[in-house]
């Protein structure tokens, strides 16, 4: 009870902390600080909707980075047909993301813990293997955007600025959106299936329906990552969907604490300021990389946000 | 008339038959004793009668429907509810967090995803009323999984109640409770008789020969003697097989 006000001013001091950055950016005389922001903050987006399968619904799936790239691809196929509106991006990702998630998810449910993570990882190559083979779009080497989705007709996102708040705007309202979800009827349906699924039939009800309906949630708002990906890279290969990316939003997940929402977007931009700051020390900062995981997993089962609250 | 006709239920693991075309009827508003040895069938007998555990064949009709291939989400859903032996609970939860679900599940879409569900005031009175009627109101804040041995027990009977259920199948709710808890889940399962009908799997004899308005004796998958406590206790084949093995003891 007493955690939820500290999390709420934890949320309103990180997303004001985001807010103000570009302003720090100017001062600072660094564009390159907006630009990495708004990767960290596209994966944010996508460790937040990945944290509410994995935290919350205990569903560890292994092939995540497949809705980022079916995001992306949805930008890079409608943008060649001429589509460029940022909303028609969106709906066509998630519809694509949505039944991606259902199919793949109605398969990958009937299994449970190493099986369950084996079999998101196989639909997230198959995904990865197909663009590899669309050749129309690239084939390996994927394709490179000629311009960002324009909002209402308005080239406004190519502004790095502009596109790094429309992210944010993105990412609190997802943020939001989560929180209310793990705290609805629906949320306790999650979480009680995780906690005991032989329990939750015996009150009656069926953890099947509930935990593909949150596959689903979490596909179409990873994919909503991706198209705002797509935009700040202008540039769109399969890369995207590789299982390697997978891994680093588990890893993501799992350095702000599993199952604390606000702790995957924190987790996803420790990971990649690390991996910008440690790759200027060392080609070989991978090694350094995952010894700090190592640390933070040993003495902090809650990631870093269970250092905080040991803090405390 | 009978709540609850069971016919010829199998099930079998391998060559062992656990269930061997075991005929039980159960009357609305009574409360059923099984009872039998170790290794008679009981709990498996209760997870087939619950769905949890598939049949290998047999009629179980529940209200003159029959809720064989129905798994056990959709039996609960129309009143049949079980407790577990061995407790199974949600332990990352409150207790009243735990029982509030029961309540949710046979109130209305759980398909709800904005509105927080700790705020549900009919949710969280219904499950607080549960918790007090086995006893345990005082605990409805902590977490189910630092309650006492004996205090899960209770919430256990309390989650299945929430159900609303009009057939209960108890497995050994006493199992490790003390004497105050037993006690405590005793009384409460004479308030329910007329209410619920009651299915009770129990190895308290004392509690059993009190509570039951019938008694059924199941031995290696079959029920060989059904009647009053009375006439059980005094049945020569159950003295036989069962009650006067622990006599003997």
């Amino acid at each position: 009870m007493r955690l939820i006000p500290t999390r709420a001013w934890a949320a309103t001091i990180l997303f004001t902390a985001f807010a103000v950055l570009p302003f720090l950016a100017v001062a600072l005389d660094d564009s390159y600080l907006v630009v990495i922001a708004s990767r960290i903050l596209c994966y944010a987006i996508a460790a937040l909707a990945l944290d509410l399968i994995l935290g919350y619904g205990g569903m560890v799936s292994f092939g995540h980075a497949a809705y980022l790239g079916i995001g992306a691809y949805a930008v890079a196929i409608l943008s060649r047909a001429g589509i460029t509106d940022l909303g028609l991006h969106m709906l066509a990702a998630i519809a694509a993301a949505a039944v991606f998630a259902l199919v793949t998810g109605a398969i990958s449910l009937r299994t449970r813990g190493i099986y369950f993570i084996m079999i998101t990882l196989a639909f997230a190559q198959m995904a990865y293997f197909f663009f590899v083979s669309l050749s129309a779009y690239g084939g390996d080497d994927g394709v490179t955007l000629n311009a960002r989705s324009t909002l209402f007709g308005q080239t406004i996102l190519e502004d790095d600025t502009a596109l790094y708040y429309a992210v944010l705007v993105l990412l609190i309202g997802l943020y939001l959106l989560a929180v209310a979800i793990t705290r609805s009827r629906f949320g306790r349906v999650l979480t009680g299936a995780r906690e005991n699924p032989v329990r939750m039939q015996a009150i009656g009800f069926s953890p099947f329906r509930y935990q593909l309906t949150a596959f689903v949630i979490s596909g179409c708002m990873t994919a909503i990552a991706g198209v705002m990906l797509a935009n700040q890279t202008s540039y769109v290969s399969p890369a995207f969907m590789n299982w390697h990316r997978s891994g680093e939003l588990v890893v993501m997940v799992v350095f702000g604490g599993i199952g604390n929402l606000l702790g995957a977007v924190a987790g996803a931009t420790i990971a990649l300021l690390l991996e910008e700051w440690l790759a200027v020390l060392t080609k070989h900062w991978p090694l350094l990389f995952g010894l700090i995981l190592v640390l933070v997993v040993l003495y902090s089962r809650d990631g870093l946000s269970g250092l905080f609250r040991r803090r405390r | 008339m009978n709540l609850l006709e069971v016919r010829n239920l199998r099930k079998s693991y391998g060559a062992l038959k656990v269930t061997d075309d075991l005929d039980l009827s159960v009357e609305e508003g009574e409360l059923h004793a099984i009872i039998g040895p170790n290794g008679a069938g009981k709990s498996t007998l209760i997870a087939q009668l619950s769905g949890q555990a598939t049949s290998d064949g047999g009629s179980v009709r529940f209200d003159g429907t029959e809720m064989m291939g129905r798994p056990m989400h959709r039996r609960v859903r129309v009143g049949m509810s079980r407790s577990f032996q061995i407790t199974s609970i949600l332990p990352g939860f409150t207790a009243l967090e735990n029982v509030a679900s029961a309540v949710q599940a046979r109130s209305g879409s759980s398909f709800r995803f904005f509105s927080p569900v700790a705020e549900e005031r009919d949710l969280n009175d219904q499950a607080l009323a549960a918790l007090d009627r086995v006893g345990i109101a005082d605990r409805a804040f902590f977490n189910a999984g630092s309650l006492s041995h004996g205090e899960k027990r209770q919430l256990e009977l309390a989650i299945a109640l929430a159900t609303r259920p009009r057939l209960l199948l108890l497995d050994e709710p006493l199992a490790g409770t003390s004497g105050a808890e037993a006690d405590r889940l005793i009384q409460v399962m004479r308030g329910l008789k007329g209410d619920v009908t009651l299915v009770l799997i129990e190895h308290d004899m004392d509690a059993v020969f009190a509570l039951a308005d019938r008694v059924s004796v199941l031995v290696y998958g079959r029920i060989i003697a059904t009647g009053t406590p009375d006439r059980i206790r005094d049945d020569p084949q159950v003295r036989a097989a069962y009650l006067g093995e622990e006599e003997g003891t």
